[in-house]
């Protein structure tokens, strides 16, 4: 990553093994490992790793309700 | 977790699908806006996935498609001049304006040259000061901070040899034009969620209330459009009509805050003609008349807006969601991606070459009235 003005800021994105130089303008908050969106040469956002493994909650909770439905109807 | 594959497993769709199926009691239209959205669903087939009371229509989310045909226009006529180099992004060169296109204009000895970032038209400027670079700067919300940058660093660098032509639309108003239309079916929209990226989602909370229809920001992966469909479906059925947002690890309410300030600064809100569609009011971005010098339409003649002839293509109804791609009786027939009637079918964002290259020529899951 460069320093100095944050207009200008870059930083070395892998794009799954193809690397290129992204402007960090609109990613202000991006550091050395942070997962970006990039879009026309641009981060426009950083990912959220946190929130990146809700869905996968919200998906171990359907499938729990779903189990226990199922279950349920087997017994009834 | 590299926040790709795993928003594509197989089991993890099929199980928001039964949990979908199970939330559905009466039948509901949901639009996605994005057109990288129609693509995902049509490419992964997530349309078929889904109970038949849930019909999924597809929007106005192609920039490249909603291009007035003017401004196309414009574009060539620039690029046919001797002194100028025309900077594009490589889809808008195959869509069709009046009588041509901007690859037919590079073949006559137009310099056309496509350009992957914005930025790289500013070196381009920076090499060639003896030419007149000209940016066609087109998109949605998503591209406007990265052409917004190019016209600040053009103006921080004093580089008087750049300007761009722009045709920068907003999704809201054009959301809005299509819940006044007669003719919409829409109950629920999954908004587009890199749109939502750089917005945040504060501006739909005032479409949600006054039409009533739940909104939900998603993501662009099956998972993502998957979880966005049952969100919106829980709403419809409780009877809610709430924003909500699905695409968490990426969008915020407020949007991107840095990438707000400098469009803020290069940008006004304007109307604009959407191709296809028609003029809605505020539905546009132009310079700001601080960067009045480096607009195209300054240098080289405003653009002139005229109507579109009327043909056999039904793009226009395509991009409001009341027809599918192969409603068309031309679709795949008359009109296919290499000899095309209309812009939806030449985008790779667009709806019906989503349907064409995905689908076959099969025919759609249900007819659309």
């Amino acid at each position: 990553m460069t320093e100095g003005d944050p207009l200008i800021r870059t930083g070395q994105v892998d794009f799954g093994g193809v690397v290129k130089t992204i402007n960090l303008a609109f990613a202000p908050e991006a550091g050395i490992g942070s997962y970006v969106i990039v879009h026309v040469g641009f981060a426009i956002a950083v990912i959220d790793e946190a929130e990146a493994r809700r869905v996968f909650d919200h998906l171990r909770e359907i499938g729990e309700r779903l189990d226990a439905e199922e279950a349920g109807g087997a017994e009834a | 977790m590299k926040f790709r594959e795993e928003y594509r497993d197989g089991e993890a769709a099929a199980l928001l699908a039964a949990e979908i199926a199970r939330t559905v009691t009466k039948p509901w239209t949901l639009m996605e806006v994005c057109g990288g959205q129609t693509h995902s669903i049509v490419r992964y087939g997530i349309d078929t996935l889904l109970p038949p009371k849930v019909t999924l229509v597809h929007g106005p989310g192609c920039p490249v498609c909603v291009t007035p045909v003017e401004y196309v226009d414009k574009a060539i006529e620039i690029a046919l001049r001797p002194e100028t180099i025309l900077c594009s992004f490589g889809d808008m060169l195959r869509v069709p304006g009046s009588h041509s296109d901007l690859f037919a204009a590079k073949s006559r000895g137009g310099d056309v040259r496509i350009v992957y970032s914005p930025l790289d038209a500013l070196a381009i400027a920076k090499a060639e000061p003896a030419r007149e670079l000209v940016f066609f700067a087109v998109g949605f919300e998503t591209t406007a901070p990265a052409n917004a940058m190019l016209a600040w660093r053009a103006k921080q660098e004093g580089i008087g040899n750049l300007s761009l032509l722009v045709s920068h639309v907003l999704v809201p108003p054009a959301m809005r034009a299509i819940l006044d239309g007669l003719d919409s079916r829409i109950q629920g929209f999954l908004a587009a969620g890199h749109v939502c990226t750089v917005m945040g989602t504060r501006e739909y909370e005032p479409i949600a209330a006054r039409y009533h229809v739940p909104i939900v920001a998603t993501g662009f992966e099956p998972i993502d459009i998957l979880e966005g469909v049952l969100m919106c479906v829980r709403q419809l059925e409780e009877g809610r009509a709430e924003v909500e947002n699905q695409y968490r690890r990426i969008v915020r309410r407020d949007g991107n805050e840095a990438a707000l300030k400098l469009m803020s600064q290069v940008f006004a809100v304007i109307p604009r003609r959407w191709r296809g569609i028609g003029d809605i009011a505020g539905s546009g971005l132009g310079l700001a008349p601080a960067y009045a010098h480096f607009d195209a339409e300054h240098r080289f003649g405003a653009v002139s807006t005229h109507d579109e002839a009327a043909g056999e293509c039904i793009s226009g109804q395509v991009l409001r969601g009341v027809m599918k791609p192969p409603d068309c009786p031309a679709f795949g027939t008359r009109c296919t991606p290499e000899h095309p009637l209309g812009v939806t079918m030449v985008s790779s964002e667009g709806a019906c070459a989503a349907y064409y290259r995905y689908r076959g020529l099969a025919p759609a899951k249900e007819p659309v009235a």
